[in-house]
């Protein structure tokens, strides 16, 4: 309790206010209001084209918000005069098709950021990388090349390249949903770690299993709204929409 | 027979021919290099003001023949900026002229091959770069170029191929380069034209194999390292 207290008054992690987003004539987001708390583990489900994806490259500026405010950690984003790539240092992303650097080896996809940010000497960084490495299974493949790993090996690698950076928050892009079903449980119980560990963590996905274990907190998303969002006992046991009901109805 | 007697004769002139060509070829080579990466990187930069000044150098040079933009270059920009003092000969004569208009023309075929090769390499290696904090250039220097290098190798070696043999074209502007060796020894002996441009159409090719040899050294090099 005390704990929850002291969150309270440092404010929370990532605010979004009124977020829109539109590409072209389409749009996307149409009015999003989000707040993640430190610490706090927030999945987002909802069909595909609901706007997931684009809520959450919009929180690291990988998409431009076209109204509404971001707030991350106390700098709003949203500004024109911010430094994003300091911001971005905070926040790790991880990608659907994992996007690790196809011309460097896995130890230098990871030291790459904090070595070339000037956060890590090289040999700083390449010890954490080991550390990282180990911690995600994958202490042997430093010297390997992204194409001689499996799905499994290679977004578990991606999720040990954002952490190098140390970052506060971690978003998550559908990081199972081109894995083959075998190798889901290796990237899950990684993430399973790190949310037990107090990782503030934003998760797009389509694992509702993973979702209800994991979640602090789940956000239904249809065309571009929030329809519903509550505890994952909430939303899979008592959820009042009627979208909400029949999309899980389907995906169960 | 007359061909080798040519072959023999006239080794001095076109070794010295030779040489230019292989001058101008070299130094149209690095500077097309230049101006392609700026051009090309131009062209994906997402920024209008760039990707315009881009498109109109490569639309110009694309829709323009080499011989028109050599004389544009050399008689061209010496009529308008005579006024200034300005002479060819004062900055290497028709050399320079020819150096700048090959660059010139390579360069915007290097701009596309440059901005082919980047277009190629998959979105999500930049954005992942920059969700790191990486700035646009590093993420560019450190992942897309890189990559883009693999991609396009076979194109930029087949562009240095095509730009050594247009340093032929140059000849035009009175540089003694191989074509215009050739044309010198013709008209001095009528009756062995045939033997004298097999003889410059051999030199060509010799100084093509080397670099196609040397490129595909390089081109096994490279991908060893990945």
């Amino acid at each position: 309790m005390e704990n929850k207290e002291s969150l309270k008054s440092k404010g929370p992690m990532i605010s979004v206010k009124g977020l829109k987003k539109c590409f072209g004539e389409l749009e996307v987001l149409k009015g999003m209001d989000v707040e993640v708390k430190e610490g706090e583990v927030v999945c987002l489900i909802g069909p595909s084209g609901s706007g997931k994806s684009t809520f959450l490259r919009c929180l690291n500026k990988l998409e431009e918000a076209n109204g509404g405010e971001i707030i991350i950690d106390g700098q709003r984003i949203t500004d024109k005069k911010i430094n994003i790539n300091k911001v971005r240092e905070n926040i790790g992303m991880v990608f659907q098709h994992f996007n690790l650097f196809a011309n460097l080896t896995i130890i230098d996809n990871i030291t790459l950021a904090p070595v070339e940010l000037k956060i890590l000497t090289k040999e700083q960084a390449r010890e954490r990388a080991m550390e990282l490495l180990k911690r995600v299974g994958l202490e042997d493949k430093a010297d390997v090349y992204p194409s001689q790993l499996s799905g499994g090996q290679k977004q578990r690698c991606a999720i040990a390249r954002s952490l190098a950076m140390s970052p506060d928050i971690m978003l998550f892009d559908e990081p199972t949903s081109a894995l083959d079903p075998e190798m889901v449980g290796e990237v899950l119980d990684v993430m399973k770690s790190l949310a037990k560990e107090g990782m503030t963590m934003v998760i797009v996905t389509h694992e509702m299993g993973f979702a209800r274990e994991v979640a602090d907190r789940i956000i239904f998303m249809d065309d571009g709204y929030i329809v519903e969002e509550g505890t994952p006992d909430y939303i899979f046991n008592h959820a009042k929409e009627e979208r909400t009901i029949s999309f899980l109805n389907k995906v169960l | 027979m007359e061909f080798f007697q040519v072959l023999t004769n006239s080794v001095g002139t076109f070794m010295a021919a030779m040489g230019e060509t292989v001058k101008l070829a070299i130094v149209a080579l690095i500077a097309a290099s230049v101006l392609g990466v700026i051009f090309g990187l131009f062209t994906v930069s997402k920024i209008r003001i760039l990707e315009f000044i881009s498109q109109i150098y490569v639309g110009i040079i694309r829709g323009t023949p080499l011989l028109v933009q050599t004389f544009i270059v050399y008689y061209g920009l010496a009529q308008v900026l005579r006024p200034l003092g300005f002479q060819w000969k004062l900055i290497g004569g028709p050399f320079t002229a020819g150096a700048v208009a090959l660059s010139l023309n390579a360069g915007a075929y290097m701009a596309e091959i440059i901005r082919g090769g980047i277009e190629a390499v998959d979105k999500g290696q930049m954005e992942a770069a920059r969700s790191l904090g990486l700035s646009y250039s590093k993420s560019m220097r450190k992942i897309v170029l890189p990559q883009a290098f693999f991609t396009m190798l076979p194109a930029i070696i087949n562009q240095f191929i095509i730009t050594l043999k247009d340093t032929s074209l140059i000849s035009i502007i009175g540089i003694r380069e191989l074509t215009q060796n050739g044309k010198i020894l013709a008209a001095n002996s009528a009756n062995r034209v045939m033997a004298i441009w097999l003889v410059v159409a051999v030199y060509y090719l010799i100084v093509c194999t080397i670099l196609s040899q040397i490129a595909k050294i390089v081109e096994r090099k490279v991908s060893h390292g990945k």
